[in-house]
């Protein structure tokens, strides 16, 4: 099982979180904290394994992590998840959104939350791995974009536009902070396709 | 109107969307706070308004806030709204929220289980997966159990897409609601073999994680797993079945060695790593549970070990690490494999990554042995001294009492040495693990006899030396060892070389710094050692050094007196009485060493930490009886407490007493010596160690022979390292001496077979320095011999610990919500079914055949029979909803239970719901469509007889389950939602008559259609059409023994009212029903329909057609029905205060109309609830006989209604703002009194 994910930046700012277990939003707050200052101490190239924290749930959690760029993707699970399949499933989770956000970089987590959220509806549900097939989760998320797209129809145009006019407003918005060399395979991982 | 929605949109526009709130949030960086107060502000607004878009958007907002620790949950029942809006964009905002923020606490949770039900049957897929994956967040025990079998329905979905889903959910289902589990468990065995790779994994993912909690009962699923672990390609689905073996093999170990040679072909086969890892995890856990050694195992074990070493190696930290865990897997069952990669593990303590660091020490542990335990200890001070992180030097510094501790000392042979170390780690500063240290020196000291002399006086030294250690500040936690050096001290005080010394160390005014707990100790210690003084000095002429000591003691003492810990002060002022007492004594030059030694004589003997646990409760002692009366809350305060023991002794006052009378104090202990020895549950001390010091069994105690040649290079801290020279010294000495014996031996018994004593030396040559008396802990009498203390009662997995090879049983089916009106069966099908749950799939097909065709007869026999079918699997079995058993099996188990119980309260609201439609169906339906096709009417008049037995048996479940009627209404009204409405004015009434929505809609002798009225209705305003959508639900019923598929639904549209088509499909086009449906099986389908006026009631002509698959032959079959959609389907169920009820009827906007009512025979209260479900309204308020009722259309009309009862006239004054429509509302709710 899965028990959380979390994605924070470099300085601790939370971008996605998921709980597969309730906690108060103080307590959620509390376990990214404590999350990101185990994670972020750690230097590049040690092991993306390490013992869970103290506040979420006992000796039989691992948190398993990888960080990209700007970005630390974090999965807390227990015992029976494979500790090389969960790093691959974050290397496919980033994958996909590199596609579907075509070059993802932290802008588009911060803006696209809930998007981000739907992506991952579809590869873990409730803790439990959906799916590893990154075409077939990018094919069930784009037919969920264009249901949306279509139920917006006409009535949808005016606010985009009013959207469009709102983004000319601010134009720091560059895809300035670029996630990188997303491609980076993991030496020894054949992935599960 | 259309001004208004123009308006509204615009307005929409430039609201704040998500984008613009996290773009706010980042310009606003240092009023952060104040801004997100603001944007709540202003989400509140919008939640208020009734465009759903807006809605959505600010749960949208508020899914945001959430991630950023705001809490949200007063959001909660916009949640709701926004999670059943019909259009999937919204819904699925709002299912996103829902997950991220609901859990079993959220109360509007129990509003959503008629919306979640609807969206799991939505002919959108999409609409079903998002309720799905929203659902897998939020599953509560009352969701799972009404959800259960809708879910189950789903895992046999046409499309995979909703498989995989519904089969993953189910595993929180069965964490919430564990009945389950034996029900659906058929089903998801069914699905290991699935043809789609996702639903397949899917399973294999529920299985695992329920075989991983109670392996137990999967291990008959073994075979199968071996099929798929030698037939799977899928990687991710390879690793769970491996796990799962894993787990399973401990318990049947011939599955394991069938596994091991496919695992290794595995392992020599597979690229993936994280294959190949699992892979050697499970040969591992295989190898462990074959404790027998077979001939190739260590072939297996060399194998394992080889490409661990191979993934310790590597460069990637990853793999290094999970080699390590690997190997201490291993080493647990094979130890010797994994000492021969010593080196690697020593290499890796020095790895800059702490987590694998960790990881090595974790292997130490398990690798020591006799003869390394000090070199691998000296490696680790080494790496004590160079640690950085306080965390990591305390992780070696538990590690390092671990690894000597283990196993009662196993491994240690010198304790002098070990005793060296302890001292060595009190040199570490900030360590929190002072109290660990300080419990491991006093657990050598008391249980290793023969170290106490050399113990003692290291501790003297760390007293004396104590201010290095307390250096700065008190809250060094490395002071603990001073609790355990004063005690060790004063306690064995005889080995003290100079106790005059030590005790003046202990009386430095130093000490009063140290936490109050022990300065205690150091006190009562004192007065140990000057007991031991006393007794050392006696007799001696010179009484100078006694004299000196009581001084010194005297002196010293009052600046503990002072002391603000109680304690401290006790202890102080009590022996500073006594030594004064003693120092009057000795001026008369009376002997008193020998009543002060009493005070202190007796040993207190380690007791095992479980020991208290343990005892048993002698039989007849019950430990929850009240040993006398409970003190009634009416007496007085002045009354003292009363003593619980008759022992108890008065207090010392505060007014310290000048003398003590000794003798006084000895006969005390005596006789509580006396008392404890006949007391049953004192746990005493074995009486070999009760003596006193100079007992003579002492004596039998080698006395260590300090080697006062090792330098001490700091006082009291000497070096271990010596300790290592020297042992090997003494190693080399004791070989040499061996074989200087053997040699003679040899030449004694020449020609006999040669020792290999050039080898390493082995185990039990090497024999400890001194003789060790390790002391074990004691445990009482009879100590219970069980050692589960360690599971937890509240694993929710424990539930799931249920048997799943045993035939299910009647009573295990889930509850089912029904929508059949026919409940009552036949006797003879009664002794039909009565035998179906015994048998199993595997009963012969032609038995099947045979119970079929009895069944046809059955059928032309009687009418109520044709419903039942047999069903080809028993796992189809539970899907059918008997009604009937389904709802008896639900009662029984109520009525068992004291209406009072927890368990009551929540019981579910739609099994009271399933228990109200199915219920109500048997009655002619008010509203039932006319045009019902005539066979059922022939039928009805057979039934009706059964249905009046049937019906007074209802009546009495009502009254049982009369509480869960006000959830129920409280629920529905809350939701806006659809069914029942009556607002919680039936408490203290009669119950209420059942009541379904469900309607007949058509049926031939193939299928059923019923439909639920107009169940719910969205309203789409802001859109540019002023038309609004009305969802109908119609439940597809197969009622013959073939397979029924290529449903199709054709409506014929009208101007106003249109069949919502697929974009593309022309105007004529059918639409597919999403399902096929096998005999006896029912289905949920939902069709939208677009309607432009709804002040007049509609009426749709439309045809189903469909194939029936027979063995032999498939025919295309057409059924034509009505479809009628009254204006009351248009009404919402909207709540309304009084005071805005009471402002719309003076507005004066509304025309009004009235209507009277003849020969209503019901009571009042039934009359508003059948108002409330049929018509869709809610009461505002009653008085008496008086009712004011609101319900309002998709398209805004307000209904008001006002209802009278006097006699049997009801009179009902309505007014609304569109008359036509008012004028067909109060038609049908004539029509529904007229026919009762």
């Amino acid at each position: 099982m899965i028990k959380a994910i979390l994605i924070f930046n470099n300085h601790g700012k939370p971008r996605l979180s998921k709980f597969y277990e309730h906690y108060t939003e103080d307590t959620e707050q509390q376990i990214i904290r404590e999350t990101f200052h185990l994670v972020s101490k750690r230097d590049e190239n040690i092991c993306n394994f390490l013992e869970g924290g103290l506040l979420i749930g006992g000796s039989d959690n691992k948190l398993i992590y990888r960080h990209y760029a700007t970005l630390y993707f974090v999965f807390c699970v227990d015992s029976s998840e494979s500790e090389l399949g969960i790093l691959d499933l974050i290397q496919v989770f980033v994958e996909t959104l590199d596609k579907c956000f075509e070059n993802v970089c932290e802008l588009d987590l911060i803006f696209h939350v809930d998007k981000v959220h739907n992506i991952l509806a579809e590869m873990v549900m409730g803790g439990m791995v959906l799916e590893t097939n990154m075409s077939e989760i990018i094919t069930q998320v784009e037919a969920q974009g264009k249901m949306e797209k279509s139920e917006a129809g006409i009535a949808g145009a005016p606010a985009r536009a009013v959207s469009a006019v709102k983004n000319m407003n601010l134009p720091e918005m560059p895809k300035n902070i670029n996630i990188g060399d997303i491609s980076i395979k993991v030496p020894n991982l054949p992935s599960f396709k | 109107m259309a001004l208004k929605i123009v308006k509204g949109s615009i307005d929409r526009m430039f609201d704040k969307n998500l984008q613009d709130l996290v773009r706010g949030i980042r310009n606003h960086k240092e009023d952060e706070a104040k801004y997100i107060s603001t944007c709540i502000d202003e989400i509140k607004q919008e939640l208020k308004q009734d465009n759903i878009a807006v809605k959505a958007n600010a749960v949208c907002k508020l899914t945001y806030l959430q991630m950023l620790g705001y809490d949200v949950s007063w959001a909660a029942f916009n949640i709701v709204e926004v999670m059943s809006s019909s259009k999937f964009t919204y819904k699925r905002i709002g299912y996103l929220a829902a997950s991220q923020c609901f859990h079993e606490g959220t109360d509007v949770i129990m509003l959503t289980t008629n919306q979640i039900r609807k969206d799991l049957s939505s002919p959108h897929q999409y609409d079903t997966g998002v309720a799905l994956t929203g659902l897998s967040c939020f599953v509560t025990p009352d969701l799972a159990r009404d959800l259960a079998n809708d879910i189950m329905t789903l895992m046999s979905h046409t499309k995979p897409y909703i498989r995989k889903k519904a089969v993953l959910i189910m595993y929180k289902v069965f964490l919430k609601y564990p009945e389950s589990l034996r029900p659906a468990f058929p089903r998801l065995k069914e699905k290991l073999e699935d043809p789609d790779p996702g639903v397949q994994s899917a399973a294999v993912n529920v299985i695992c994680e329920l075989a991983r909690r109670n392996p137990k009962n999967y291990l008959s699923l073994a075979p199968l797993f071996f099929k798929l672990m030698t037939s799977s390609t899928n990687n991710w689905v390879l690793i769970k079945i491996i796990k799962l073996f894993g787990a399973l093999t401990p318990l049947e170990p011939r599955l394991g060695k069938k596994m091991i040679e496919p695992l290794t072909n595995l392992i020599h086969s597979t690229s993936a790593m994280s294959l190949l890892y699992e892979c050697v995890n499970t040969v591992i856990a295989v190898l462990i549970s074959l404790s027998s050694g077979m001939p190739n195992h260590s072939a297996s074990i060399q194998l394992c070990v080889q490409k661990l070493r191979i993934l310790i190696e590597d460069s990637d930290q990853n793999l290094k690490y999970l080699g390590l865990l690997a190997m201490s897997k291993i080493l647990k069952t094979h130890p010797k494999s994994v000492q021969s990669h010593k080196d690697l593990i020593l290499q890796c303590l020095d790895d800059k990554d702490e987590s694998i660091r960790l990881r090595a020490l974790d292997l130490l542990y398990g690798m020591v042995s006799k003869k390394n335990l000090m070199e691998i200890v000296k490696k680790l001070m080494l790496h004590v001294d160079k640690a950085e992180g306080t965390t990591y030097r305390d992780e070696l510094l538990t590690k390092i009492i671990d690894i000597c501790s283990q196993s009662n000392y196993q491994y240690i042979t010198n304790f002098e040495w070990y005793i060296s170390i302890l001292v060595e780690l009190t040199r570490l500063e900030g360590t929190r693990h002072g109290h660990l240290i300080a419990s491991q020196m006093l657990d050598v000291a008391i249980r290793v006899k023969a170290i106490r002399g050399f113990a003692v006086a290291q501790m003297a030294t760390l007293l004396d030396n104590a201010h290095l250690l307390t250096g700065n500040t008190q809250h060094n936690g490395i002071c603990e060892v001073l609790y355990a050096a004063a005690w060790i001290c004063g306690e064995f005080s005889e080995h003290l070389e100079d106790p005059m010394q030590t005790l003046e160390a202990m009386l430095r005014p130093k000490v009063a710094t140290l936490p109050g707990h022990i300065q205690a100790v150091y006190v009562q210690n004192a007065a140990k050692l000057f007991a031991t003084v006393l007794r050392k000095h006696e007799g001696e002429t010179d009484s100078h050094a006694v004299q000196e000591t009581s001084q010194l003691l005297i002196d010293r003492l009052p600046l503990f007196v002072q002391s603000a810990n109680l304690e401290v002060q006790e202890r102080a002022s009590c022996i500073l009485q006594l030594v004064k007492y003693i120092q009057k004594l000795q001026q008369k030059k009376v002997e008193v060493a020998e009543e002060v030694t009493a005070l202190f004589a007796g040993e207190l003997n380690p007791v095992a930490p479980k020991a208290q646990k343990k005892v048993p409760v002698p039989e007849g002692l019950d430990l929850d009886a009240w040993i006398n009366k409970p003190p009634s809350e009416s007496e007085s305060e002045d009354e003292k407490p009363k003593a619980v023991f008759a022992k108890e002794e008065p207090k010392h006052s505060r007014s310290r007493h000048t003398e003590v009378d000794e003798k006084e104090l000895a006969k005390r202990r005596e006789a509580r010596k006396q008392e404890q020895a006949n007391n049953p549950f004192y746990i005493k001390a074995s009486p070999s160690s009760q003596k006193v010091y100079d007992a003579p069994g002492v004596e039998h105690i080698p006395v260590v022979q300090i080697d006062l040649s090792v330098p001490l290079k700091v006082p009291g801290m000497p070096m271990s390292d010596q300790y290592l020279k020297l042992e090997e010294e003494r190693r080399q000495k004791e070989k040499a001496e061996r074989k200087k014996k053997e040699k003679k031996k040899k030449r004694e018994k020449r020609g006999k077979e040669r020792k290999a004593d050039s080898g390493p030396e082995s185990e039990e040559d090497i024999t400890p320095a001194h003789q060790v008396d390790i002391v074990t802990e004691e445990m009482p009498e009879n100590a219970l011999p069980s050692d589960d203390d360690d599971k937890d009662p509240n694993d929710p997995h424990k539930a799931l610990d249920i048997d799943l090879d045993k035939p299910l049983a009647d009573s295990e089916k889930l509850p089912v919500r029904t929508h059949r009106p026919e409940v009552l069966k036949s006797p003879a099908e009664d002794r039909v079914n009565e035998s179906i749950p015994q048998e199993t799939k595997k009963r012969s097909s032609k038995e099947k055949k045979e119970k079929k065709k009895g069944k046809e007869k059955d059928r032309k026999r009687s009418k109520e029979e044709k419903k039942k079918k047999k069903h080809k699997e028993v796992e189809e079995e539970l899907l059918e909803s008997h009604p009937e058993e389904a709802v008896q099996s639900e009662e029984t188990k109520e009525a068992a239970t004291p209406p009072t119980s927890a368990e009551e309260e929540t019981t579910p609201l739609s099994a009271a719901a399933a228990d109200m439609s199915s219920a109500a169906a048997p009655e002619s339906e008010p509203d039932e469509p006319k045009d019902a096709e005539p066979e059922d009417t022939k039928s009805s008049k057979h039934k009706k007889k059964k249905q009046k037995k049937e019906k007074e048996e209802k009546e009495k479940k009502k009254k049982k389950r009369h509480h869960h009627h006000h959830h129920h209404h409280h629920h529905h009204s809350d939701a806006g939602g659809d069914d029942s409405v009556q607002n919680g004015t039936v408490e203290e009434e009669e119950p209420l008559p059942p009541m379904s929505n469900y309607s007949l809609l058509a049926e031939n002798s193939y299928i059923k259609m019923m439909k639920e009225d107009a169940d719910q209705v969205y309203d789409i305003q802001g859109n540019h059409q002023d038309e609004s959508k009305v969802v109908v639900s119609v439940i597809f019923e197969n009622k013959s023994d073939s397979f029924l598929k290529s449903m199709e639904f054709n409506v014929l549209d009208s101007l106003n009212s249109k069949l919502q088509r697929p974009e593309g499909a022309g105007a004529h086009d059918s639409l597919t029903v999403p399902f096929q449906l096998p005999p006896g099986i029912s289905n949920e389908a939902r069709f939208v329909f677009s309607v432009q006026s709804i002040v007049m009631p509609q009426k749709l002509k439309g045809t189903l057609t469909f194939i029936v698959k027979s063995d032999e032959s498939s025919t295309h079959e057409k059924l034509d029905f009505k479809l009628h959609f009254t204006c009351t389907s248009y009404l919402i169920t909207t709540p309304c205060y009084s005071d805005a009820y009471a402002k719309l009827l003076e507005s004066g906007d509304l025309k009004g109309s009235s209507l009277r009512l003849e020969r209503i025979k019901m009571p009042f209260h039934h009359l508003l609830a059948r108002i409330c479900f049929h018509h869709h309204f809610s009461v505002v308020e009653r008085i008496d006989s008086c009712a004011s009722m609101y319900s309002r259309s998709i398209q805004g009309h307000h209904v008001c209604l006002l209802v009278k009862t006097s006699d049997q006239t009801v009179s009902i004054d309505a007014k609304c703002d569109e008359p036509s429509l008012l004028g067909n509302v109060l038609d049908e709710i004539k029509q529904t009194f007229s026919k009762c």
